[in-house]
């Protein structure tokens, strides 16, 4: 864990968003500008794409290569976050929750019919977000371009005898992970719908969004 | 632990791929992939894709939170992102199979091996996993929007308390194998590259014999289908995506 709090404030601000469990929000972020996600009430799930802004289709954050480059599976303040393409898209810069996932990936429709039962296909999921929110974007990008996520605020163990779990969160209300471009980058978020699992506590909560130039 | 021997009335084909190359074929459904560690150096990293739709694609993310996994052997089913499954690891003399470590390119292989080119090597030179993934899927008309993590065959990556990640270096035997049951028609598309973790100085990637071979019958009380209701639900999605088959 490395937990490290940020001396932005957030007044200081140039946008300020707040999204509403379940919604997605998909924002340019520029080389420079900081962008925070609040876990407003807490145990929520962040579920978090990148694309590169000038290449999109070409350039997308890497969860394999970023946890290969620094030897760990667990995201935190440091973590660089490492495109397809093995450039830094962001690094992580602040984190009061001091552990994120990237290897649970986001839940669909069909996902949720394998791990939970074949009757949940009509709930609400991240891969819907995406999906919706990449056709409204107008970047040119399709299903092809979802790669594994960030699911920020998440707490997914591996143990060394290979097994994985998914377990309470270890966020709470008002902590916070922070990141700064260092590429043009378009973030897209889907506030995770899960009802079948811990991931959001049972009861998905809005998350705030704040970048500062 | 040897491999079960296959009539050689049920195998329909047969190839040697040295290391450092790159094969492609659709897996029928009914049909069964067997790979081969000749000398117990391979990797083997392996992406499937739904020959029909290849959006459709296996997804690591869903294969490894579906069976509470960060390792797959003998039992475990690789899935597609649409709730599905695609292979099914009827057979496995390794244990520990890799679907995190990733692929090698251009500057893991430089870092790691130094350069070697084909001007001076000819077919010796250094290649490496994105390249060769590339190539071979170039060739289906796919590219990079449809390289995502491999399972890394005949490798073992471990992640601690901690969450650091550890390579097990000479994990494999001579003769390893591990038997990949098409339940869905699956365009497989591997390369034989040195695994991204793989310590240097001696670039000697490891060559792999493959057969494909009429699968025995799924029966009943399947390994695979009953590991965990999970596999169970991606089976039964499975039979429906095929059920005007002929």
């Amino acid at each position: 864990m490395n937990l490290k709090p940020s001396d932005l404030e957030p007044e200081d601000a140039v946008q300020r968003t707040v999204v509403p469990a379940g919604d997605w929000w998909m924002a340019e972020i520029r080389r420079g500008q900081t962008l925070r996600i609040v876990d407003v009430e807490g145990n929520e799930a962040a579920d978090t794409l990148f694309y590169g802004l000038d290449n999109p289709q070409g350039e997308h954050y890497s969860a394999i290569d970023t946890t290969r480059r620094q030897g760990n599976v667990y995201l935190t303040t440091g973590t660089r976050l490492v495109s397809n393409n093995g450039n830094v898209m962001l690094t992580i810069t602040a984190d009061t929750c001091g552990r994120h996932d990237t290897l649970g990936g986001a839940c669909s429709a069909e996902a949720n019919q394998m791990r939970y039962a074949l009757d949940k296909k009509p709930m609400h999921s991240c891969r819907d977000n995406f999906l919706h929110a990449i056709q409204e974007s107008g970047y040119g990008l399709t299903k092809r371009d979802v790669a594994s996520n960030i699911n920020f605020f998440m707490n997914v163990p591996l143990t060394d005898a290979g097994s994985l779990r998914f377990e309470d969160g270890i966020s709470g209300p008002g902590k916070y992970v922070e990141m700064r471009a260092e590429m043009d980058v378009i973030a897209l978020v889907s506030n995770c719908p899960q009802l079948n699992n811990p991931c959001s506590g049972f009861d998905p909560t809005p998350l705030e969004m704040i970048i500062w130039d | 632990m040897p491999a079960t021997p296959i009539a050689e009335s049920r195998i329909v084909h047969h190839e040697h791929v040295p290391g450092g190359r790159y094969w492609s074929m659709v897996v029928r459904r009914g049909f069964t992939l067997r790979l081969v560690d000749t000398h117990g150096t391979a990797n083997v990293s392996l992406l499937g894709y739904n020959p029909m739709n290849t959006l459709e694609r296996y997804n690591m993310a869903d294969t490894l939170k579906g069976q509470h996994v960060s390792r797959l052997t003998q039992g475990d089913m690789l899935f597609s992102d649409m709730g599905r499954v695609m292979l099914s690891i009827v057979e496995d003399t390794v244990g520990w199979h890799d679907p995190i470590g990733g692929i090698s390119d251009a500057d893991s292989i430089h870092e790691r091996f130094g350069e070697a080119r084909f001007q001076e090597h000819r077919n010796d030179f250094y290649r490496n996993g994105r390249e060769l993934f590339l190539i071979e899927l170039a060739k289906w008309g796919l590219g990079p929007r449809d390289l995502v993590s491999p399972v890394n065959f005949f490798q073992k990556v471990s992640a601690d308390d901690d969450g650091d990640l550890h390579y097990s270096a000479d994990h494999s035997h001579p003769g390893a194998s591990v038997d990949l049951r098409a339940d869905s028609d699956t365009l497989v598309i591997l390369t034989t590259a040195p695994h991204p973790m793989a310590p240097g100085p001696d670039y000697n990637p490891g060559a792999v014999d493959l057969s494909i071979y009429r699968s025995a019958p799924v029966r009943d009380d399947d390994a695979c289908i009953h590991r965990r209701p999970e596999n169970a639900r991606a089976y039964a999605n499975s039979l429906i995506a095929n059920c005007q088959e002929s």
